[in-house]
């Protein structure tokens, strides 16, 4: 191409204590693209565009706007400059009208007042009407009026992107933009980026997942390790070269796995009922049963009552009616603790929120739910060299990247943390594996890995309890899928006679 | 693999770590100090007068605290109550709790102590030690009751610890003026308690009471960081939600941390029975709010509530000479207490001049007051 591309980044560098972020990316942005930016967790994406937002200050390196170098010191010079940004936790203000939130930081005032700073009354009409514009406009569909906690995640994200072109921005970034939404969530999603590239907008979106830039992206940028190892187009790469380039050596996507051989049952369900926090029945109903050596996969659009049934399972929600076995001991009433003693491992579906200690170490945290057994407590007293020899242990074994035993939780990448959670459940003696969503916000090498943990568990028997959102996890690791909907099994199938179409129809809840 | 290596680098790693930690605290005292001049200072006539009463208050207050006659014991009294108090604070901190009510524990578990040293017929030490464990259960049994309102009705405990000072005041004040009053006397106290209960004193009115209060600061130091019992406490804190996935009950850590913490105000309460008047009062107390000064100063760790607590304690006595020697107001302590308290709580500002000087803190080891420690 021969225009000059719209905003430029020439060997930008970044470095922070003990780490290159980023090692002399060039990047280029041409108007109207889609540029997809590929990496690992950990790899610089989120330094690279923070470099570009104005939120860091490169240590080398410049960047040109539209061809002219140009010094950004905060996110305000990079709105003046054109450049929008939707962050990946959205900063919206939840009790505050999407109008409100537009507006705010760049308040349209009126009155006689209006003159004087502060004093103005705040011009909603205004506001809303020039949203309902852009809405028109981009087809971002979007009432001006609602209020911000009561939409869906989906059109939460449309008010983000609606607030950076408010501000006329041309150029926007979007941090991971689909990994909080349901998969026609998504779709709508790249409608609307289509339609916003088609009028001249520029677009730079940061993801892991292969598939979403394949079909969407003009061009594909990848970071590895700091640095830019390749930009690509869909036309030439495909998901395993993507994933190369991304982990740095080749990545097997398919899981291989030979054929299941189930034994007794491990985990019995029958007739379950749970209900929510807002005291709403959830679980209506609920039997299945997994055996020995199986997977059973369980798939559904988030928020159909697999967070309640897990919970159920694992005794941190109170079942209202029905019954759980497990290894044939009754463990409805059971608590927790009492449910992990009998050999179940529970890879939660929040790491930060329920399965680590962001401020406890890594050793500590690997025995979050052991600490107070043999050989890591004698009597009352912990046993800390014996702890941290086990934490070693684990970090070797099961490849987590860290500084040392002593690094806090909180300090890892996600899927490094992911990683100390499996580390954790698998590496203890269980009959029973339930992990919800294992593999979310966790980059490709880490899935693999995962993924690899998984197939191991079944192969030495143990029964799998999987949930996932993923479609293609399900149907890559599953021998058996049963599809959740409105907290109820709507179909169980052999993952031989699954197919993708089948299965959506089923999630989406229609009778297929 | 060379474990000693790594081991010792551990080692090095929290000693370095904890050294880091201390910078804040000292630094805030520092702050505090210099602000304090520059209070004295604009407040006096002249500049030279101002620099003046500077050096004579700070040098009184050093005199009155540490070098005179018994200035150091006395410093050491004061320094007493405050360890067992911040660890009353500290704990329930730790499990995530605000305890404002040391206050009414502190006199709660003064006055069952004191009954128990009026009235038990025991021998001598096995005598002061039962009056001290009764202080303990009266101060545990005033911190039981909003742990189990919390645990069991989620009632918020700042509420009702606040409330239950009222209530303890109350029931101390008319114990000591109606039931236990001596009537030899007409001052309006209770009787004396048993020779055979008190804590004995070595100098002045300096007593056993601060080697209990330090021997219990190094114990609760092994209970929460050595002991599975205060893993649970500090995972219930840090994060309920894994503790409670990780098999731990977070509203039994609740009732068990403000137990113990009630229980520790109680003894301080005792402890200044046996050790000072040897008998009760009527009258309220704020030591209970200096303490939460003191846990944060502290840290929120044991050991650090151990030079926090004779920081408050110094200035306490130190106090007086302040007045006497340049002639300036009580409240500049008052003023001083305060400010080392919005220094340590807002550690941002002291961090700002770390930059300044270049000393690197590193985001990994910040020490909020909100998340406490980290263990």
């Amino acid at each position: 191409m021969n225009e000059t591309p719209v905003l430029e980044a020439r060997g930008l560098t970044k470095r922070f204590p003990g780490v290159l972020a980023n090692d002399a990316v060039d990047l280029t942005l041409n108007k109207g693209e889609i540029l997809a930016l590929l990496g690992e967790n950990g790899a610089g994406k989120t330094t690279l565009m923070n470099m570009l937002y104005g939120l860091y200050k490169p240590d080398e390196g410049e960047i040109l706007l539209n061809g002219k170098p140009i010094v950004m010191n905060s996110p305000n010079d990079a709105i003046d400059a054109g450049i929008g940004m939707v962050h990946q936790h959205f900063m919206l203000v939840p009790v505050m009208t999407v109008t409100e939130n537009v507006m705010m930081g760049d308040e349209e005032t009126r009155g006689i007042l209006s003159r004087i700073p502060l004093l103005g009354r705040l011009d909603r009409q205004e506001v809303a009407q020039e949203i309902e514009e852009l809405s028109n406009q981009y087809g971002l569909t979007i009432n001006p009026n609602d209020t911000i906690k009561d939409l869906p995640v989906g059109i939460q994200q449309r008010a983000e992107i609606i607030k950076a072109l408010y501000r006329k921005a041309d150029i926007l970034i979007l941090d991971e933009p689909t990994a909080v939404l349901t998969p026609q969530e998504v779709d709508e999603l790249f409608e609307i980026i289509h339609e916003l590239t088609d009028q001249g907008v520029s677009i730079i979106f940061i993801t892991h997942k292969l598939k979403e830039v394949l079909t969407n992206a003009d061009r594909i940028a990848v970071l590895h390790r700091g640095r830019l190892v390749g930009t690509t187009t869909p036309d030439e790469a495909t998901e395993a070269s993507l994933a190369e380039m991304m982990v740095g050596r080749s990545v097997i996507l398919e899981v291989p796995k030979e054929a299941s051989k189930p034994g007794g049952e491990v985990l019995q369900v029958r007739d379950l009922f749970v209900s929510d926090d807002r005291h709403q029945p959830t679980v209506n109903g609920i039997t299945l049963e997994v055996r020995e050596g199986e997977i059973l996969g369980i798939a559904g659009v988030q928020g159909n009552g697999q967070r309640e049934l897990v919970e159920g399972l694992t005794g941190l929600r109170h079942i209202d009616s029905g019954s759980v076995h497990i290894n044939g001991v009754e463990t409805t009433k059971f608590r927790p603790r009492h449910i992990t003693e009998l050999g179940v491992a529970h890879i939660p579906e929040d790491r930060e929120k329920h399965g680590l200690v962001m401020s406890y170490s890594i050793a500590d945290n690997f025995v979050l739910n052991q600490y107070y057994l043999p050989p890591y407590a004698k009597g009352p007293m912990l046993q800390q060299d014996t702890i941290d020899e086990h934490g070693r242990e684990l970090v070797e074994k099961y490849d987590v990247r860290t500084p040392s035993i002593v690094t806090h939780a909180g300090n890892l990448s996600g899927g490094n943390k992911q990683k100390v959670i499996i580390a954790r459940e698998l590496s203890r003696d269980v009959k029973l594996v339930i992990a919800n969503q294992p593999t979310r916000g966790v980059d490709v090498g880490s899935i693999e890995f995962i993924h690899n943990q998984i197939i191991e568990q079944r192969k030495n028997g143990q029964a799998v309890l999987l949930i996932s959102a993923e479609l293609d996890e399900i149907m890559s690791l599953s021998d058996r899928i049963a599809v959740m909907y409105e907290g109820r099994i709507v179909k169980t199938l052999p993952a031989g006679e699954a197919t993708r179409e089948e299965i959506g129809l089923l999630m989406a809840g229609s009778e297929a | 693999m060379t474990t000693n290596d790594e081991k010792q680098e551990v080692k090095e790693g929290i000693v370095k770590r904890s050294l880091k930690q201390m910078i804040v605290p000292i630094l805030a005292i520092v702050t505090a100090l210099a602000i304090g001049a520059i209070i004295i200072m604009v407040t006096s006539g002249s500049l030279a007068e101002g620099a003046g009463k500077v050096v004579d208050g700070y040098g009184g207050m050093l005199y009155g605290a540490f070098l005179k006659p018994n200035g150091l014991l006395n410093t050491l009294v004061a320094t007493t109550p405050l360890i067992l108090l911040g660890l009353a604070v500290a704990i329930p901190f730790r499990t995530g709790l605000f305890n404002i009510g040391a206050n009414g524990q502190f006199l709660i578990g003064a006055l069952v102590g004191t009954i128990a040293g009026i009235y038990l017929p025991l021998p001598p030490v096995i005598h002061a030690i039962v009056v001290m464990a009764c202080g303990f259960l009266g101060g545990a049994l005033w911190g039981f009751i909003p742990g189990i309102l919390r645990a069991r009705l989620g009632a918020h405990e700042v509420i009702n610890t606040i409330m239950l000072n009222f209530i303890a005041v109350g029931i101390v004040n008319y114990a000591v003026r109606e039931v236990f009053r001596d009537p030899n006397t007409t001052s309006v106290r209770t009787y004396y308690i048993q020779e055979s209960a008190y804590l004995m004193r070595l100098s002045g009115r300096f007593n056993l009471g601060f080697f209990i209060a330090v021997l219990v600061a190094i114990l609760i130091f092994y209970y929460l960081f050595k002991t599975t019992w205060g893993f649970s406490l500090r995972t219930t804190g840090q994060n309920p939600n894994a503790a409670k996935y990780a098999g731990i009950r977070p509203t039994w850590e609740y009732v068990i941390a403000m137990m113990l913490g009630g229980g520790l105000a109680g003894l301080a309460g005792i402890v200044e029975v046996q050790g000072l008047d040897r008998f009760l009062t009527e009258g309220n107390t704020s030591l209970g709010f200096t303490a939460i000064a003191v846990s944060l100063l502290g840290l929120n760790h044991p050991l650090g509530i151990i030079p926090a607590a004779f920081v408050f304690g110094a200035l306490r006595t130190g106090g007086d000479y302040l007045q006497i020697r340049a002639g300036l107001s009580v409240h500049i302590v008052a003023i001083l207490q305060a400010l080392i308290l919005l220094f340590v709580a807002a550690p941002t500002i002291v961090r700002w001049y770390l930059d300044k000087f270049k000393i690197q803190v590193s985001a990994g080891e910040e020490t909020t007051i909100s998340q406490g420690w980290g263990g």
